[in-house]
């Protein structure tokens, strides 16, 4: 992987995590429930989507990223009020990132179409209607524009070194910049920017540099900056590392807007920007009698500045700040504007008293305002808990290394029982110490790789939005216990069946809103989804407030399938039930949402491969709930320890149905070489587990056996021969592929308490294998 | 051509063993540990040499009679055979053998070319000889013997 591949998949990661952050901010604006820090969230998150965007040039994700964040903007100074409307919008533009995020990530190209008509719905209830040119300008923060300003006057091409001032180009930025002025009051249609930039001190933290960014802004057009340094405390009152100068810029109103984003691209969370239009009424005399001034003596002032110009050596702003302290600042006392001293950006740092000359002005009401609200973000923001990232490999070798810890602790305790020292001797009572420490170095490195549940709980609520438009249906998702933790492998594979489970409650379960209204129910309904921890297994439950199932129509669509007899007396939750049969589909129409004749038995199955069960409880007219039990993780099994000639193997507990003791009567040949066995009034083929393992047997006798009915996937009910049964037993599961080969009729083996290994049974493999051929006793040296 | 490098690298140190009267060896590099012989739990549908998988330290491994491998018959194995574990490419696989012997140089001992002696299962396997105070000693290559057992099953 080169480097910059890195860089990539660690931006989809962050992308991943800001798109979860975003969703979640999003849904407590929809539940009313949001802060300003909430929206604040929803914006970083955003923006730092477009940020890396930009930086990996996906031109469509910048572009959409770009307008979902002007509104955004917008709600977040509280231009645009976020109502339901405007959140719901939010959501889909939510959904449609997360498109494009997924486009750029695959190399695809996400829906046009959709994104330019979710970009016009944002663009529909941003202030100004078009995204290009929203910002108009707010009364209330021209004020910003009454600063008592020291004028730097900057036009220096980004590209040249820092000492390099030319000055004829500042002299042209000085002349220009009335011209602009008079420009942007003669034509009210392209008024200048205004600008307001005041950086944290976390910019300079990061390594940022103000001037770098006054520079880019420069090159943009011809800038007209003033330095703020009304913020600036007396000396003794300073803080070395703190940021307390702002800077105002004007741009002539020709130059894009995302132009003037893009310089503050990589700061502007560490700053407090505000980019306006300069509205004909804003043009304040004062400075354009500032500017006319500065421009007055034309060469007076660009001679006084050059010579510090030239030998100035670049200095970050908390340096010219430090150095500002040196001096007393001048009491605030000024009210008349002074006359501006036109210096390049870069002789900021030396000549204190010449910045000091400068008296400070008042605040500005937006920059106090805007310092206020930093000052309570940063208040707000609770830190963020510390995590790595881990390589999943090395993880998963520690819980390998923890296993045969587990193992190996087993064993040594079984020996040393068998040395017959006494229970309470000091071996036994060191055992017991390593044993609790075993126990609670497993549980703590299964702990690593425990997940929450959240990560697939917040793909639902876009996919309840969906499922919810195309059937016509209005629907609220209620999640509980999304903290609820669980193996990563396990978390990875509930997407989908909850996935399904959901889309069926949404188009089987819930009615259309009229239904529901005339069955004098709210025309909302609700989908909850909760996931909790239940004796070692962690159990998710989607339910619904709909109809429930239908038991008659399901009834006689069984029937109709041929899954049932029709005198079949079947109880109510026999009935239920058949939803889980294969090819079982209650919808009568074919529907894109659900249905397509794969229903819930491919959950059915899905779960059931994965160790776990699922179980249905319905009530007529209120709703039905699917219950989903999955082990905690699939590193072990619920097993059946069953014994086969000398061999011990284990059955999943999760296919067994029950397990009887064949009479003589119950089983009969069909055929030369199988079998079937009676069980109540169906008969189910039999396997003789060694034969089909190749384990050979020489008389086959199930009356002296046990036989487990089973569930396969590949034909139904089988009954499989074994001869004894030894226990249940949870077991860990090791791979038989690692070191050898995939074999049929074993999913993998296990280690038994005496250190043996021991294999666990593949069910359906088995009863291929056994249909190839019934009748193979294949040898195999027995021996050991 | 009589001598037979060893991947190169010469000097490189050899593993010597013993299966009924013949001696063999493999490079020891690919030698993890030797082991004591424990009982092994036989494998479904697996060639006869397989001898079933045992657990070394929670790892599920394959064992291999080397013996019924050469041609040589199958062990009855007692509590005085071994078992090598060896790496075979990203597998780890244990060789049923009756007795480790030595530890050799191939600094100090000329790797011989296998005579050609068609149709004997054994050539297949073994890479060259090594002649040592009146004893041959065959070099045995590991990646056959668990690639043709492969083929063979297939």
């Amino acid at each position: 992987m080169d480097p910059m591949d890195a860089i990539r998949t660690t931006f989809f990661i962050e992308c991943d995590e800001l798109l979860a952050q975003l969703e979640e901010g999003l849904m407590a604006m929809e539940q009313g429930s949001a802060d300003a820090e909430t929206i604040n969230s929803v914006f970083r998150a955003v923006h730092s989507v477009k940020g890396g965007g930009g930086a990996f040039g996906l031109d469509p994700l910048v572009r959409f990223s770009h307008v979902f964040e002007t509104l955004l903007d917008q709600i977040r100074s509280s231009q645009v009020e976020p109502t339901e409307a405007v959140v719901a919008t939010l959501l889909r533009a939510a959904d449609m990132l997360a498109d494009h995020v997924a486009a750029a990530r695959d190399g695809g190209v996400a829906d046009e179409a959709r994104s330019e008509q979710i970009a016009a719905a944002i663009m529909s209830h941003t202030i100004g209607g078009a995204a290009a040119a929203e910002y108009e300008a707010q009364p209330d923060e021209i004020e910003g524009l009454d600063f008592k300003p020291q004028m730097i006057s900057l036009d220096l091409p980004a590209a040249e070194s820092s000492a390099d001032v030319d000055i004829s180009a500042l002299l042209a930025g000085v002349g220009v910049a009335p011209d602009v002025e008079a420009a942007a009051g003669a034509d009210g249609e392209t008024p200048d920017w205004i600008v307001s930039f005041a950086p944290h001190a976390t910019l300079y933290a990061k390594a940022n540099d103000s001037a770098l960014v006054l520079r880019e802004l420069s090159s943009l057009g011809d800038a007209v900056i003033t330095v703020n340094d009304e913020a600036l405390p007396t000396l003794d009152e300073m803080d070395p590392a703190g940021s307390y100068l702002g800077w105002t810029v004007r741009l002539p109103g020709t130059v894009h807007e995302e132009d003037i984003r893009e310089a503050f691209a990589f700061v502007d969370e560490d700053c407090d920007l505000e980019i306006t239009r300069d509205g004909p009424a804003s043009v304040g005399p004062d400075i354009a009698a500032l500017l006319l001034a500065a421009t007055e003596p034309p060469a007076a002032a660009p001679a006084a500045v050059a010579p510090e110009a030239a030998d100035a050596p670049e200095a970050p702003a908390d340096l010219l700040a430090s150095l500002l302290a040196a001096a007393p600042p001048e009491p605030v006392a000024a009210v008349e504007p002074e006359p501006a001293k036109v210096v390049s950006i870069m002789d900021l740092a030396p000549p204190v008293e010449a910045l000091t000359q400068a008296a400070p002005s008042a605040p500005s009401a937006s920059s106090a305002a805007a310092q206020s609200q930093a000052a309570a973000q940063a208040s707000a923001a609770p830190p963020p808990p510390q995590t790595i990232r881990v390589d999943l490999d090395r993880v998963d070798r520690l819980i390998n290394l923890v296993g045969e810890l587990v193992i190996n602790q087993a064993m040594l305790a079984q020996r040393v029982m068998e040395s017959g020292a006494g229970k309470a001797t000091d071996v036994n009572l060191a055992l017991t110490d390593l044993e609790l420490l075993t126990r609670g170095i497993q549980d703590s490195v299964m702990a690593i790789r425990a997940q929450p549940v959240k990560s697939v709980f917040q793909r639902m609520p876009r996919l309840v939005r969906e499922v919810g438009e195309a059937t016509h249906k209005r629907v609220r998702l209620v999640t509980e216990g999304e903290g609820t933790e669980v193996d990563k492998t396990v978390v990875e594979k509930l997407s989908d069946p909850i996935t399904h489970m959901i889309r069926n409650a949404i188009d089987h379960g819930l009615e259309t809103p009229a239904e529901r209204e005339a069955a004098g129910k709210p025309a909302e309904g609700t989908v909850r989804l909760t996931a909790a921890h239940r004796s070692g297994r962690i159990v998710i439950e989607v339910s619904d407030d709909g109809r429930g199932v239908d038991r008659a129509r399901v009834k006689a669509k069984a029937i109709e399938k041929g899954l049932i007899a029709p005198e079949a007396q079947m109880t109510d939750e026999e009935i239920d039930n058949l939803i889980f049969a294969p090819g079982f589909s209650t919808a009568a129409t074919v529907s894109d949402i659900s249905g397509r004749g794969v229903g819930m038995d491919v959950v059915k199955r899905s779960v059931q491969a994965l160790g776990g069960r699922i179980t249905i409880v319905s009530t007529p007219g209120q709703g039905s709930r699917f219950s989903l039990s999955l082990p905690l993780t699939l590193a072990v099994l619920d097993g059946m320890v069953v014994t086969v000639g000398d061999q011990t193997l284990v059955a999943p507990l999760t296919t067994i149905i029950e397990s009887l003791k064949p009479r003589q009567g119950d089983v009969r040949p069909l055929g030369p070489n199988n079998f079937v066995l009676k069980i109540r009034d169906a008969f189910v083929p039999l396997v003789d587990t060694g034969a089909a393992l190749g384990f050979g047997k020489s008389k086959f006798d199930p009356t002296e056996g046990v036989a487990l009915l089973v569930e396969s996937e590949v034909a139904g009910q089988v009954a499989l021969m074994v001869d004894h049964i030894q226990g249940q037993r949870q077991v860990v599961i090791k791979s038989l592929e690692t070191n050898y080969k995939p074999t049929d009729g074993v999913a993998a083996a296990t280690i038994l308490g005496d250190g043996r290994v021991a294999l666990i049974l593949d069910i359906d493999g088995l009863v291929t294998a056994h249909r190839k051929a019934p009748q193979r006793v294949e040898t195999l040296a027995l021996t050991g | 051509m009589t001598e037979l490098s060893l991947d190169g690298r010469d000097g490189s140190e050899l593993i010597s063993f013993r299966i009924g009267e013949q001696e063999f060896c493999v490079d020891i590099m690919a030698v993890r540990e030797i082991r004591g012989w424990t009982p092994a739990t036989p494998v479904p549908h697996s060639p006869r040499f397989v001898r079933g998988v045992i657990n070394l330290r929670g790892a599920v491994l394959p064992v291999v009679d080397l013996a019924d491998r050469l041609g040589l018959g199958t062990a009855v194995e007692t509590a005085r055979h071994v078992i090598i574990v060896v790496q075979i490419g990203s597998k780890v696989v244990g060789l049923l053998v009756d007795a480790v012997c030595d530890i050799l140089s191939t600094a100090d001992h000329v790797v011989q070319k296998t005579p050609d002696l068609a149709g004997d299962q054994m050539q297949s396997f073994v890479k060259g000889l090594i002649a040592l105070e009146g004893r041959m000693i065959s070099l045995i290559d590991l990646g056959l013997v668990l690639d043709a057992h492969q083929a063979e099953a297939a």
